[in-house]
């Protein structure tokens, strides 16, 4: 079943105080998440990723076509009990504790009071805020402020979660938190749409990404296929700080590292790379075939001149 | 409608836990305080000094607090992205709306009751008892708060489509324009033709706060008339739903960017 699909879905703002100029925010968008996949939405600052998600959560209107959550209407109330949205670098209620926080929005969200006690508790738990529960969030971290965003997202088990830059601004261990945490909901059959553009976290937890840059959506594919494809290149790594003369002649790539040394050459080049290495008695340590990463895909569809919105399954 | 209800607890319960709030309120009690010093070098006329200058500080200080609050009650939220996760929930906008101008009003009775406590108090410690009288005060703080009432639901219409200074400057000009209100129907029954046409309008417009301001006649002890206390009730009433209905609208089609 498709969780989310947006048809032709645009944005146009108009800008300027008396003569108002229109500001394509979002082209054309015809996209289609299914239900249960960890879908990454990716892009520079700018290039309508958070206007794609207002739209989405019926924070702005369309300037024109339309978009679906679990095959309904976004705008119906049945639709909104069924979803979770962390904007990006949320603050909440600064005079609030997290625990009356949580309250607030499980009532908002219809949920029932003894269902409400239970779950708060063991969502602090589980985001890790247990000792701060009452504590005014005023003086909560960044770290902090971010986990009850997410507590908050999630706290009514909705089937489809919204997460908006969620590792921005976090240290590396937040940051590993809000992964586990995105896999945890990955386990539990969730649909997760999530836009960053920290390409490392969408290449460890995604199944799908989209690229979309100053408004267009400029591809979208399975990360598995994006990251699996042979670029005709090997790398060869052996101990050792100096690169023997023959390598220049192969037209590799090398480096130097320490002990190491590192260098790229094409493939049909792999024999002639491993015989430099066996006359000069250097000691090989890997030979591995250079594959496609998700930056080269993000930076390509980037880069790419505008063309007209396509379909994108 | 439950909805409404926690919005407005929300509210409240941000608005009370404040530090501003409490310092506009030990403002209030200073004035008091200093109503009760004018009281006592005033001979023969303490209870009038002290229930004008109390009552005024109270209109004042709730006029403040309905402003500084009522203007960031919705761009507070859209600047901290608070109203971002509140309406991605099965929250209608305008459930949004009346529930923050239900936890204001809230906030603001709150106020003017520990205002008005303070003001009994001094007049008590200036006539030692209390007076049948006095009753008519009461009637004074109700209006007060209807007109409370009135500028706040104007603050949340200003907050829903401008900016926190340019929605207090607007509500602070209605505020004084209206405290004139019955001076610009008499210009209007003066003038005419086009002029009679726009001071008309106008005065029919702006909030009529002049026939909320009874503090002079309860400090003279002048009774209020039943017919007054109901028309006022029914006009601020009925401003400040068509208010909540005029920023319910705009707030429905404005886009949150």
């Amino acid at each position: 079943m498709i969780a989310i699909e947006t048809i032709h879905l645009e944005k146009t703002y108009a800008v300027g105080f008396w003569r108002k100029k229109p500001r394509v925010a979002l082209r054309p968008l015809n996209l289609t998440v299914e239900e249960g996949e960890v879908f990454g939405f990716l892009g520079p600052n700018g290039a309508g990723k958070t206007t794609t998600l207002k739209l989405l959560m019926g924070l702005v209107s369309p300037t024109g076509g339309t978009a679906r959550i679990l095959g309904k209407n976004i705008y119906e109330a049945e639709v909104k009990a069924q979803i979770g949205f962390l904007p990006e670098q949320p603050y909440f209620y600064d005079y609030l504790t997290a625990k009356e926080l949580l309250e607030y929005y499980a009532q908002l969200s219809g949920m029932q009071p003894k269902e409400r006690s239970q779950k708060i508790d063991a969502m602090l738990e589980r985001v890790g805020l247990k000792d701060a529960a009452r504590l005014q969030l005023r003086k909560f971290s960044k770290g902090m402020l971010q986990r009850v965003g997410l507590a908050q997202a999630i706290l009514h088990d909705p089937k489809v979660v919204f997460l908006d830059e969620p590792m921005s601004g976090l240290d590396p261990m937040g940051r590993r938190e809000v992964r586990d945490l995105i896999e945890e909901l990955k386990q539990q059959g969730k649909t997760v749409f999530f836009s960053t553009h920290i390409l490392s976290d969408a290449e460890a937890l995604c199944d799908r990404v989209a690229v979309i840059h100053q408004g267009e959506l400029r591809g979208v594919g399975r990360v598995a296929e994006l990251t699996s494809s042979v670029a005709g290149k090997v790398e060869l790594i052996w101990n050792g700080s100096a690169v023997p003369a023959g390598f220049s002649a192969l037209g590799a790539e090398c480096y130097t590292s320490g002990e190491r040394a590192r260098a790229v050459v094409a493939d049909v080049q792999q024999e002639a790379a491993l015989e430099i290495l066996r006359r000069e008695r250097l000691r090989l340590i890997s030979l591995t075939p250079v594959r496609s990463s998700l930056e080269e895909y993000y930076l390509q569809k980037v880069n790419s001149a505008v063309k007209p919105a396509g379909v994108a399954q | 409608m439950s909805r409404v209800v926690y919005i407005a607890a929300n509210t409240f319960r941000e608005a009370v836990r404040d530090r501003v709030l409490y310092n506009l309120i030990a403002f209030a009690v200073l004035l008091s305080g200093a109503a009760i010093l004018v009281g006592q070098i005033s001979i023969d006329i303490e209870r009038l000094v002290v229930v004008n200058l109390g009552l005024t500080a109270v209109s004042l200080f709730g006029v403040v607090i309905a402003i500084f609050i009522g203007i960031g009650l919705v761009s507070k939220e859209m600047e901290k992205r608070t109203l971002y996760t509140v309406l991605s929930r099965p929250v209608r906008r305008w459930e949004f709306i009346v529930g923050k101008f239900f936890g204001l009003a809230g906030t603001l009775l709150v106020n003017t009751f520990f205002m008005a406590v303070g003001v009994f108090a001094a007049l008590l410690y200036v006539s030692h008892k209390f007076q049948s009288s006095d009753a008519w005060i009461l009637v004074a703080l109700f209006f007060i708060v209807l007109q409370l009432l009135i500028l706040c639901s104007l603050a949340l219409l200003f907050s829903s489509f401008s900016s926190p200074l340019l929605s207090a400057v607007f509500a602070f000009s209605l505020f004084v324009i209206g405290s004139f209100a019955e001076d610009l129907r008499l210009f209007a029954r003066m003038t005419r033709g086009l002029t009679h046409g726009l001071a008309a309008t106008a005065a029919y417009l702006v909030p009529n706060f002049s026939a909320l301001n009874v503090i002079g006649q309860v400090a003279h002890e002048q009774p209020i008339s039943w017919h007054l206390i109901a028309c006022n009730t029914a006009y601020a009433l009925a401003y400040s739903t068509m208010a909540i209905c005029g920023a319910v609208l705009i707030f429905e089609r404005r886009n949150l960017k």
